[in-house]
């Protein structure tokens, strides 16, 4: 399915070893952002998937090794953070300036 | 068929909240946006559950299409007013589904559920019930959808577009990346498909690229305006926001939508792939 699933809670079930994951959550201000917009941006810039921030501002993709940005968007402010992903979990935090 | 017949703004539908004759209609996998909060008035479906097959592979036939526009409360003379999340994905393949069973007058909300809520604009809680109608369905319009035969066949004949991130077009990744990656498609894409992300048809905010854009962006990509085409992503919804944006906003010819997408193209045996 195609449908962004809920953002957030447990990595159970899925496979660190193959998978790579890329997760973490939104800030403004000093206080996570729910309901921002993340996409993942491939090394070209090309947009690859987008979710929307759970109540507690996380988001996850599954990605693959390599480089990746993503972008934040809210109607607080837009924020960045580029990033080079292993197999296996990466954890990053985006900011809205 | 110009822009403003098939696409309204977010202004426009604040506009016309309430106003009897126009169906305002929230399309998502998940629900739970629709249930956190929708636009005054709407009426959800379940991009899943209402709109699929519960057995086969393939979408509601005449008389469940029927009886479940009818349990929403759409009439055949109803304005059907579709948004939804992940930048009209789900709402551009209803979309195409209503055009399918030949809804006469069917509308996108440009930018969807993204560009109502990045605006801050009012959602309600409220359950919206809509009194039953007797809706009748067209006979399927098969000249918008493509299976798997005529896309096999059209390689190197017919425009072939791969909606998919670049990514899923090489291989490199099977599904978009929200989703775990385990899955049994070979990976790659159909042979001489061009590769057109469905995302350099949309702003950021989820609202279409002007016609000017949306024109220069398909000609630099080699799209071949003396061809038929056939536009395919994963599962088809994606294909459809290309779909919409080919035949109902630039008026294209013979555009089909291939909603078998590479679910079905990845798992065929003895299909070409390329990667």
């Amino acid at each position: 399915m195609c449908g962004a699933p809920k953002q957030g809670g447990s990595l159970a079930g899925i496979d660190l070893s193959t998978q790579t994951v890329i997760q973490g959550s939104v800030w403004h201000d000093g206080a996570p952002v729910a309901g921002a917009y993340v996409r993942l941006l491939d090394g070209t810039d090309e947009f690859t998937a987008e979710v929307v921030t759970s109540p507690e501002g996380e988001f996850r993709f599954f990605a693959a090794p390599g480089a990746w940005k993503l972008r934040a968007l809210a109607p607080a402010g837009k924020g960045e953070r580029v990033l080079e992903a292993e197999t296996g979990l990466n954890e990053t935090t985006v900011v809205i300036a | 068929m110009s822009r403003t017949d098939v696409l309204v703004t977010v202004d426009w539908v604040q506009e016309h909240l309430g106003q009897p004759g126009i169906v305002f209609v929230e399309v998502d996998e998940d629900t739970t946006a629709y249930d956190g909060g929708h636009i005054e008035g709407a009426v959800k479906l379940d991009w899943k559950k209402d709109l699929q097959d519960p057995l086969r592979r393939d979408y509601l036939d005449k008389t469940a299409f029927e009886a479940l526009l009818s349990s929403r409360g759409i009439a055949n003379d109803d304005t059907v007013v579709l948004y939804g999340g992940n930048n009209n994905w789900f709402a551009a393949y209803a979309y195409w589904y209503f055009k399918i069973y030949g809804h006469r007058d069917v509308k996108l909300m440009d930018g969807g559920r993204k560009k109502w809520e990045l605006d801050g604009r009012p959602l309600s809680k409220d359950a919206v019930d809509r009194p039953a109608t007797q809706y009748v369905a067209g006979e399927p319009d098969l000249s918008i959808r493509a299976f798997r035969d005529e896309v096999v066949a059209a390689i190197g004949t017919k425009n072939l577009v791969d909606v998919r991130s670049p990514d899923e077009f090489s291989g490199k990744i099977l599904a978009p990346a929200h989703l775990p990656q385990e899955q049994s498609q070979r990976p790659g894409h159909v042979p001489t498909a061009i590769n057109i992300p469905w995302s350099k048809a949309a702003n950021e905010d989820g609202t279409f690229k002007s016609d000017e854009q949306l024109a220069a962006l398909y000609a630099e990509q080699g799209f071949d305006d003396s061809k038929e085409t056939i536009a395919y992503c994963r599962i088809g919804e994606r294909s459809s926001h290309t779909w919409f944006v080919l035949q109902e906003l630039l008026g294209k010819k013979n555009v089909k939508n291939y909603d078998g997408s590479w679910v079905e193209y990845g798992s065929l045996v003895g299909v070409p792939i390329e990667k």
